[in-house]
């Protein structure tokens, strides 16, 4: 945030000990008009073809996604970022995420899109071969063909590389025989081809590309699902399937480095959509608050609801500063990568697992903020909520998924402090000193803050201090618990939580202090209102989930000082969040939509 | 084939609507604007569609307005157009609008020229009517169907207890409404392709507008609904006599 630090990009995770200049922080009000454009095209798409008939695809009418999927990919909406002479469009990274959000709130339609432009077509598209990407691509990208993806098994979920499948090669070295079964297959009823993984000879976890129709490959019956039930969802099944050696995709034996690589891209994509969904349900939710009356008045008059309605509001504008933050990040990288005569695959997967931390704060932020604004959706809405005549019901329903796939919300919060120490341990991020100097200033008299100079300077140093925080945690969980700190599941959930907290009120108040730039205070006041709000209850849930970690494994004087660091570098003036919610609230009840 | 398709800029459906300067003017701060839906879905699609039928037609978009204009012409060219023209000045009222039209079509050869029926902030739909006159072209209004064969339209539109067809030889200005063509939505490439597709800035004419604002008033707030009970015909008659004097 101070405009002299920083001069060259940040790396992955790297924002945890350096400062971000506000100037050099992508944010959504600076999207060029042909991204505009694009976001407006999606939502009309959505209004046009697939909001008038949310119930038949439901209803799973046979050939219905298919076809609209076929629809979407006469939009372009297929192939937003892949290569033009593999029939893509060649936009940049922040577009095709644009596109996800703009289509995150089509229902079941928006998970085939993800699934089928995502996990059924990327691995190919990365690790594919010339020929394999010249026979696949193009017609992927046009929705000719659908994609699916089979890692899931029965018995292995999160812990995938435990598959089961099995593949042999034929006597006469054409073939490997696959069998086995794979489990929750996206788009897996109507597909055509599909990125399946099994291990050679039983133990080489390798990719293969099967093609509908092979020898051997046969699909189950649709899933009945809590939600997505228009998205189709069917168990795959291998006996001695047939698969022509040259669909093994990438290397034998390095099927994990497709399975976990695409899955960082997902999972950013995946934060896209679900805020999409969080956007279309709470305009629903306003709409609904300003039309319903009881006591003789709208709804939306009462506190009760506008404190719910503006933490919809807040939750989705903090989860969209982070994600076009990060978004931007991985774009460019991966433009620097390309300069460096990197190929275009190598370079945005490269550029995503750079930024893997953050791919899996965003997947988590995500997924609970579209959980947090369905259920508050429904309660606004009342009894009407709970039944199916209302589309907040079917958001409520499609919404919980999310947590559970791409890596289930505990593993992406695993996964956030694994990187990190990974990255420290290999040097790749300087954990060390900073925690050394949090570790010192514990015994110092403490900053009573008298250099509060300048916009923002409070919040600034609120985010310094939230930082100095999860240093201290993270420092201490390391040295008291070493090796056994991974048996510690719930120290790293508290550490992960730091850390996502402190990164999303980081990006919002960047995306503040840019807009403020940009257009002056008084014509931000209400995103200042946002980012004020945020960050005052951020400090307190920072707080907990720090002292919570910090009472498993201390004790004594030592976590006594810890505690008074704790609390000192959670510390925020007193900020009346029940006017600032009113007055985001009475913004969008005017608007009669979610208008930040 | 030339076709000219005037397009205008409209506040969205959704937008709240307001007044300033004594309830002179309308008040445009934070008003979203789109295509006037009747130029968007009708007049420029039906241009597309010709021109999808005969690859050598030409289609041109014109709008009077500032440069806030910009991105609704840009929509317009993503989903077809092949250049645009805007005329650097505040619309004003459809004379001045038409002048201003008339004044670039006059040289631009165009076989056909095609509005919307009318835009859904004034409905004033003067401007086709106008434009024929001052181009001297012939005009039919209010087309629910348009055809075109060499140099020959053939142009429907409802009428008491039916529908007329004309046959009018080009060139002709055709204001278009619902029937004409159905909406569509630019995709991808089309989007891409606007970028790069020519948007000309042409400075106005002078023109005296004849007619000017003298105050806005919004409807009048709906009272409040007496609710009858279905068996009560004499109270509803009374009602609808005595207070509603409907009759």
């Amino acid at each position: 945030m101070n405009t002299t630090q920083q001069t060259t990009a940040l790396k992955g995770g790297e924002w945890i000990i350096k400062e971000s200049n506000a100037s050099d922080t992508f944010i959504p009000e600076d999207f060029n008009e042909e991204q505009r454009m694009v976001l407006d095209m999606c939502h009309q798409f959505l209004q046009n073809e697939i909001l008038p008939i949310v119930d038949r695809i439901d209803q799973l009418e046979p050939g219905l996604m298919p076809s609209l999927l076929e629809k979407a990919g006469e939009q372009g909406l297929l192939s937003t970022s892949f290569p033009e002479d593999l029939g893509g469009l060649g936009k940049d990274f922040i577009t095709s995420t644009i596109v996800n959000e703009g289509l995150g709130g089509g229902h079941s339609f928006s998970v085939a899109v993800a699934a089928h432009t995502g996990i059924g077509t990327l691995p190919i598209l990365y690790f594919g071969t010339t020929q394999q990407q010249q026979k696949y691509i193009p017609k992927l990208a046009s929705g000719q063909w659908k994609g699916a993806y089979g890692l899931t098994e029965p018995n292995s979920g999160s812990d995938a590389l435990s598959a089961k499948t099995t593949a042999i090669l034929s006597d006469d070295g054409k073939y490997y025989l696959l069998n086995g079964q794979k489990c929750w297959i996206t788009n897996g009823g109507f597909a055509d081809v599909y990125t399946v993984f099994a291990k050679i000879d039983g133990d080489k976890f390798t990719a293969f590309i099967l093609e509908r129709g092979m020898e051997g490959f046969t699909q189950g019956p649709e899933e009945h699902k809590m939600g997505i039930k228009g998205s189709s969802t069917v168990q795959l099944y291998f006996q001695d399937c047939k698969v022509p050696v040259e669909n093994i995709l990438g290397e034998v034996g390095k099927g994990h480095i497709i399975a976990f690589n695409i899955l960082n891209i997902g999972r950013l994509k995946l934060c896209a959509a679900a805020l999409g969904g969080s956007k279309g349900a709470t305009t629903i939710s306003v709409q609904y608050a300003n039309t319903r009356e009881q006591f003789k008045l709208p709804i939306a008059k009462f506190g009760a609801i506008k404190h719910k309605l503006a933490e919809m509001a807040i939750r989705i504008w903090v989860g969209e500063s982070a994600l076009y933050r990060a978004a931007k990040w991985i774009d460019d990288k991966e433009h620097e990568m390309i300069e460096d005569g990197k190929p275009f695959n190598e370079a945005l997967l490269g550029a995503a697992e750079e930024f893997a931390i953050e791919c899996a704060m965003l997947k988590v932020f995500g997924s609970e903020v579209l959980d947090y604004v369905v259920d508050e959706g429904v309660q606004i809405h009342g009894g009407n909520g709970y039944s199916d005549e209302y589309l907040i019901s079917k958001a409520y329903r499609d919404s919980r998924i999310n947590r559970i796939y791409e890596g289930t919300n505990e593993i992406n919060r695993l996964l956030t402090v694994d990187m990190v120490l990974k990255r420290a341990m290999k040097g790749k991020l300087d954990l060390m000193t900073p925690a050394m100097n949090v570790q010192k200033e514990l015994m110092s008299i403490p900053d009573f803050g008298s250099d509060d100079e300048g916009a923002f300077a409070k919040e600034i140093k609120y985010i310094k201090n939230f930082k100095k925080a999860i240093l201290m945690t993270a420092g201490a969980a390391v040295q008291k618990l070493m090796m056994s700190l991974d048996k510690e599941q719930e120290v790293l959930m508290n550490i992960a939580d730091m850390a996502i907290e402190t990164y999303h009120t980081e990006s919002a108040l960047l995306r503040v202090m840019k807009l403020v730039e940009k257009q002056g205070e008084d014509a931000t006041a209400l995103e200042i209102d946002i980012m004020r709000t945020y960050l005052y209850d951020a400090a307190d849930k920072i707080n907990k989930v720090g002292k919570d970690a910090l009472n498993s494994f201390a004790e004594g004087d030592e976590l006594r000082m810890m505690h008074i660091g704790l609390k000192r570098f959670t510390k925020v003036e007193p900020f009346n969040t029940k006017e600032a919610r009113r007055r985001i609230c009475n913004k969008m009840l005017t608007e009669n939509n979610y208008c930040f | 084939m030339k076709i000219l398709v005037c397009i205008s800029k409209a506040p969205d459906t959704t937008a709240k609507i307001s007044f300033k300067d004594s309830n002179t003017k309308f008040e445009e701060a934070g008003v979203q604007w789109i295509i006037n839906p009747y130029d968007e879905w009708y007049a420029l699609v039906k241009a597309i569609e010709l021109k999808e039928q005969d690859t050598n037609t030409t289609i041109h978009l014109i709008t009077v307005g500032e440069s806030d204009c910009e991105p609704i012409i840009r929509k317009a060219l993503a989903l077809g157009g092949d250049e645009a023209i805007r005329i650097n000045v505040d619309s004003n009222d459809s004379y001045y609008i038409a002048a201003q039209i008339s004044e670039v079509a006059k040289n631009g050869n165009y076989d056909l020229v095609l509005t919307g029926k009318e835009t859904i902030d004034y409905n004033s739909s003067s401007i086709g009517g106008m434009l024929a006159e001052l181009l001297d072209m012939p005009y039919i209004s209010l087309a629910t169907r348009v055809e075109v064969e060499g140099n020959t339209a053939k142009v429907s539109r409802e009428i008491d207890g039916g529908e007329e067809t004309a046959e009018v030889k080009l060139p002709l200005v055709v204001s278009c409404q619902k029937g004409v063509a159905e909406q569509r939505i630019p995709n991808m490439r089309g989007i891409m392709a606007a970028r790069t597709k020519p948007l000309k800035v042409s400075e106005p004419i002078t023109v005296t507008a004849l007619t000017s604002i003298v105050n806005f008033d919004l409807p009048p707030a709906k009272a409040n609904v007496k609710l009858v009970a279905a068996d009560n015909v004499a109270e509803l008659a009374r009602l609808l006599h005595e207070e509603a004097k409907v009759f």
